[in-house]
């Protein structure tokens, strides 16, 4: 919630890029862009452009971060310094980053097959080189489509996106200055079999009611992300199968 | 190993019954205490328990600069101390990312209840108070967000206002409060064994699943924040959402009594 006049953010009854409130911005991903990771993936998601890079199973170290009977999931997100409108960000790990880090890492630990691979280690990079709200989420989405193309057994392939609220109107996906001046932000990951929430963080206000609204907005969405990630997922093995069939 | 794995069966067993260890229920709180005003030097303090859970949280007011992109405002600046005392799992060293989520969630629920103006701290340009919540966890046994929240709250609502003559503060003695608007609360749920609980101590969070935390000021969500590689299902999060409202009142009196004393 940054300082200053707020400005009309919605305008008969459009956002200012034109969306409605249960809009998502339009998503591309792009499969296996890192050479050198297991599996990767770049997508963009409105002005949000983010690189998401697995690697491992390899052996957990330093030794004592390892444990005998599974793997343990490593993750960084980070943010570039040249990456947000305002500023020059500074690099390293700050409070926030490592936050995000956290629960980006445990929304892997609960899809991911650790058991098959104990003792190792299996790295999640979440690179945001132009952020435009909304990158945990957008970060986590890509990230899903790297773990899946790196061939590590998962069990779904989760999603993430995030509602909040605009004055008293419940709206998805919000952009940077939507996210500045809203009155709540809640980024949530979904593993689409069950519909559970593996990632939820929310500040702001939500009454009861808002709250149901917002989980429903990101719900009914999954199945739009959903769907840019399997296209993603398939879309190198795709391409070899046409070659085939030339 | 053993001892671990037998205390794991202990906890689960019990919880897949609807129990706990000492009779508790499933949406029962621990005994809670509160002591506000325990440090003298600290413009505004408190000293929550929850069983065996002692977190102590400090206010300090001192004058600062302003964010360079709210030139206007004053800082709240909440941070949290797993100290390497508190627990045999606690480390020496730079701030473990358990201890970076505690501060941020509990920052959160704070600013997001607008508990304390920040545009009212502005002293002049380039001037500004900042207010520094530290809390420090002097014995872990379990939701440390519940009892941070709740530490912080009350040295915040309880704290002084220090007083500026020319450049130098003076907190000694003055009797000025620190300004604050309305109250918040957290309500820490587990899941483990497939059921939902609230409150969760140490051994109950090294076995739990998942957990969320949700923060209210009695009318609104404030703040929440899941943990843990679990799921919450939406009937879970709706019914957890319920009972956060329902422990809001309980937390609050005992919160009103503490600060009334």
């Amino acid at each position: 919630m940054a300082g200053g006049e707020k400005p009309e953010l919605i305008i008969n009854g459009k956002r200012l890029d034109g969306r409605g409130p249960a809009d998502l911005r339009p998503i591309k991903i792009e499969p296996n862009v890192v050479k050198n990771a297991a599996g990767s993936a770049y997508v963009e998601w409105g002005n949000n452009k983010i690189i998401a890079a697995v690697h491992g199973p390899k052996e957990a170290l330093p030794k004592h971060t390892s444990d005998p009977e599974k793997a343990v999931i490593k993750c960084r997100y980070m943010m570039a310094p040249f990456s947000s409108l305002e500023g020059h960000g500074r690099t390293g790990p700050n409070r926030r980053s490592i936050e995000i880090s956290k629960v980006t890492k445990e929304v892997f630990e609960n899809v991911v097959m650790l058991e098959l691979f104990p003792g190792t280690e299996i790295d999640i990079y979440v690179e945001v080189l132009q952020g435009d709200g909304g990158t945990r989420a957008a970060g986590i989405t890509a990230a899903a489509v790297a773990m899946a193309l790196s061939g590590i057994p998962m069990r779904d392939v989760p999603y993430a996106v995030s509602a909040g609220k605009i004055g008293e109107m419940v709206v998805l996906d919000l952009n940077m200055i939507e996210d500045n001046y809203s009155d709540a932000d809640m980024p949530v990951a979904v593993k689409p079999l069950t519909n559970e929430a593996l990632l939820l963080q929310m500040d702001g206000s939500f009454t009861k009611e808002q709250f149901k609204e917002a989980m429903n907005l990101i719900i009914e969405s999954g199945k739009e992300i959903h769907q840019a990630q399997e296209e993603a997922i398939k879309r190198p093995y795709k391409e070899i199968m046409d070659k085939y069939e030339k | 190993m053993y001892i671990q794995s037998a205390t794991k069966e202990f906890i689960q067993e019990l919880i897949a019954n609807n129990k706990r260890e000492f009779g508790r229920t499933l949406n029962e709180y621990r005994n809670i205490e509160i002591k506000k005003g325990v440090i003298e030097h600290a413009e505004g303090s408190a000293q929550v328990t929850f069983g065996n859970t002692k977190v102590l949280a400090g206010v300090k007011i001192t004058v600062g600069e302003p964010m360079h992109d709210k030139p206007n405002e004053g800082n709240l600046i909440t941070g949290a101390e797993l100290l390497p005392m508190a627990s045999a799992e606690y480390e020496m060293g730079p701030p473990s990312p358990e201890a970076i989520e505690v501060a941020r969630v509990i920052d959160r629920g704070i600013r997001a209840a607008g508990i304390i103006d920040t545009a009212a701290l502005f002293i002049e340009e380039g001037k500004v108070w900042d207010i520094f919540v530290d809390i420090y966890v002097l014995n872990y046994d379990g939701n440390l967000f519940d009892a941070g929240t709740m530490a912080a709250t009350v040295a915040l609502l309880s704290a002084r206002m220090p007083k500026l003559e020319g450049d130098k503060v003076i907190s000694e003695g003055v009797t000025d409060k620190l300004k604050t608007n309305g109250i918040i609360t957290s309500c820490t749920f587990a899941k483990a064994s497939g059921k939902i609980f609230i409150d969760p101590d140490g051994n109950e969070e090294k076995f739990m699943d998942s957990r969320i935390t949700i923060a209210n000021d009695g009318k609104e969500i404030r703040a929440m924040q899941k943990g843990l590689a679990g799921g919450f299902t939406l009937p879970e999060l709706n019914e957890a959402v319920e009972i956060s409202f329902e422990k809001h009142n309980e937390l609050k009196s005992l919160m009103e009594r503490a600060l009334g004393e």
